[in-house]
């Protein structure tokens, strides 16, 4: 379960979350909206660890766990995953190696067997196909020459091998073709169950016809303005931000 | 700071290398007037200095401040070394402390192989690089290695074993030739590797004929303490390709220079490098390549690796003569710095005479991408490890070219065991 308390936090000082609560219980999918500006990605790093983005005030656990105390690899051992808004180009590193290092990284860290190399790339096969990803994916370099689609689909292809128990989806729709919407979301999907949880960062409703959430939540300046069932999402998409985002003001 | 005390030390330093000579010299093997010369042009211009601009940014002031002694003649014990030699299939010629061991070595069958005396070759400039002149008076010993014409020679080492002699601080200068007859085709793996304080000073001249194809991988990973200053020439005829790799991950204070001319048409000449610097080295990797005829190419990817209080260089110069029409040079220099105190001196040089050409020449300096590193640890690498994994991927560039397997795998071996040793 990731319990947000009162989260207050900024880049290099300058405060851009102003006291979020959020409970998503385990095996819950929670969407947060919100307009441009208002302190979605911003949660997602803190959330995840990025150098600069501190917290002031408030707190983080998942499953009991302080995240903000620890080192973003030691999350991602404990089961956190961010799917990048805009995954980065690692020139040089072969994709294949990059999702075992990262598989065994966390298996190591958990105490659990390492991985050889016949079974990772079974998995990663496997995993492939179901997002309709072509094999020589694995040969290329990590997001280099990618396309758009490529990247994210890369993201959660990371996340289908690294079955993490927490997924923060950073804006994953932004991007993408309906077929790719299509694909992406039942690669997220695939995960879902009782012991998966996900926060689903995005802008738009439509994802969210793909991936249905348990609860919504509206950013507004850094903080929860609202809270509702899938339908608050057909809310916002027919009237906007602006009215919501006034009567909290 | 006092410049006017450089030039005494370097002079000393000469005086005692001249002497040395003038006690062996009835000893030494070989043509006693090429060495004499040397010792005259030595005598004269001293060792080089820092006001030479070909030596800049690698001064030889600690290696002027050290006394050198002659590596004893009792049989060296070299078993650690040795056992330290990667892995790879193929005869080998070993030379231990300058010289060469028998015993030690297997002779190929498909090269014709001479040794027990320096082999000058034609190549060496004395008159241009003093180090040069330094080896041809007292080079002692070498390989001379031909490949007959047409012959596919395989892979052959060459094996130097620098062995710690009880804390007497040693100089040898061997010098080698290599010739490939007409379509004759060679890898040589030379490898690298010592104890204690020393100076290795090898001159290598490396002959390509029409058509043939020398891969030259080296692996230098001498002694911490070492001093590695090596010089080649390589000259390339018509359709000849001389494809050479350095990794350069040893010895305090290295140098590696090298001549390359591309003498006939439609020549290749490859002077790839990759240099891992740990506090307290200098590396320094100088290249000239001159296109001296038309429709040749020339490549250079040069990448260095800075941690602690390390300084690199790259000097390259590629040279177009007028005749040198339609030639390709590339050149690439990067080198990524994992410590504030690491410095990088990068001087890239180009001369062209010839009007339809096509040069490229690039040098970045930079760190780790916080991006890179924030994006491997979320995905659960260690800091360290997200780290190496970003410094191989860098270095991924230049040693790709490589297709010798076993050669490969003994370099991204020696790698690993560097960044073992040298966490940054």
């Amino acid at each position: 379960m990731l319990e947000i308390k009162n989260l207050h936090a900024g880049i290099n000082d300058k405060p851009i979350l102003n006291g979020i609560d959020l409970v998503v219980p385990t095996g819950e999918v929670h969407a947060i909206m919100g307009p441009n500006g208002s302190g979605k990605s911003t949660l997602s790093y803190v959330l995840s660890g990025r150098d600069g983005y501190a917290a002031t005030e408030g707190s983080a656990t998942f499953d009991g766990h302080d995240l903000l105390e620890m080192a973003p690899e030691a999350r991602a051992a404990l089961g956190v995953f961010l799917a990048f808004q805009y995954p980065v180009e690692l020139p040089g590193v072969g994709n294949a190696n990059f999702l075992r290092t990262a598989l065994n990284a966390q298996r190591r860290a958990r105490g659990e067997a390492e991985v050889d190399a016949p079974s990772f790339f079974k998995l990663a096969r496997a995993a492939m196909k179901a997002l309709s990803m072509p094999d020589d994916m694995l040969k290329r370099n990590v997001n280099v020459g990618f396309s758009g689609g490529e990247k994210k689909r890369n993201e959660v292809l990371q996340m289908a091998i690294l079955k993490p128990r927490l997924a923060i989806l950073d804006e994953t729709d932004s991007g993408l073709d309906i077929d790719a919407l299509k694909i992406v979301a039942d690669g997220v999907n695939d995960q879902r169950g009782p012991e998966f949880s996900a926060v689903i960062i995005t802008h738009y409703q439509r994802l969210l016809d793909y991936i249905v959430p348990d609860r919504v939540h509206v950013l507004s300046a850094g903080r929860i303005i609202r809270s509702g069932g899938p339908e608050l999402a057909k809310e916002l998409e027919a009237n906007g931000y602006a009215g919501m985002v006034a009567e909290a003001a | 700071m006092s410049a006017s005390l450089k030039p005494s030390a370097l002079q000393g330093a000469t005086e005692a290398f001249v002497t040395r000579f003038e006690g062996l010299k009835a000893r030494l093997p070989g043509d006693g007037d090429q060495r004499e010369a040397a010792a005259v042009l030595l005598r004269r211009t001293g060792l080089p200095g820092p006001r030479e601009e070909a030596w800049r940014y690698t001064n030889l002031r600690s290696l002027a401040d050290q006394e050198f002694h002659e590596p004893l003649t009792e049989v060296a014990d070299c078993a650690e070394l040795l056992a330290r030699v990667p892995d790879i299939d193929a005869p080998r010629l070993v030379f231990v402390d300058g010289r060469f061991r028998d015993d030690l070595s297997a002779v190929p069958p498909t090269a014709g192989v001479r040794v027990g005396g320096p082999a000058f070759g034609l190549l060496a400039r004395p008159e241009h690089e003093k180090l040069v002149a330094l080896n041809t008076m007292l080079a002692e010993d070498g390989a001379e290695i031909g490949i007959a014409a047409g012959v596919d020679a395989g892979t052959l080492l060459l094996i130097s074993l620098a062995t710690d002699q009880n804390g007497r601080a040693v100089a040898f200068h061997p010098r080698h030739t290599i010739s490939l007859g007409e379509g004759a085709r060679l890898t040589l793996v030379e490898i690298g590797l010592g104890e204690g304080v020393y100076l290795h000073n090898p001159v290598t001249s490396v002959v390509v004929a029409k058509g043939a194809s020398l891969t030259h991988l080296r692996i230098q990973n001498e002694g911490a303490a070492a001093f590695v200053l090596s010089t080649l020439y390589a000259d390339v005829a018509e359709r000849g390709t001389y494809d050479s790799f350095t990794l350069a991950l040893g010895g305090r204070l290295t140098r590696a220079e090298i001549h390359a001319r591309l003498g006939g048409p439609n020549a290749i000449v490859h002077l790839n490098a990759a240099q891992l610097l740990a506090d307290g080295q200098h590396a320094d990797f100088t290249t000239v390549v001159s296109h001296d005829a038309p429709n040749c190419a020339s490549r250079q990817t040069v990448k260095t690796v800075l941690t602690g209080k390390s300084r690199g260089v790259f000097q390259g110069k590629i040279e177009v003569a007028r005749a040198a029409q339609k030639t390709d040079g590339y050149q690439m220099n990067q080198a990524l710095l994992l410590s504030d105190e690491a410095e990088m001196d990068s001087k890239p040089q180009l001369e062209i005479y010839a009007d339809d050409v096509k040069c490229s020449h690039g040098a970045t300096v930079g760190e780790l991408d916080p991006e890179q590193m924030f994006y491997l640890r979320s995905r659960g690498l260690p800091e360290a490890e997200a780290r190496s994994l970003l410094v191989r991927a860098f270095l991924a560039e230049a040693l790709d070219p490589i297709t010798h397997d076993q050669a490969r795998a003994a370099m991204e071996a020696a790698i690993a065991l560097w960044w073992e040793r040298h966490p940054a």
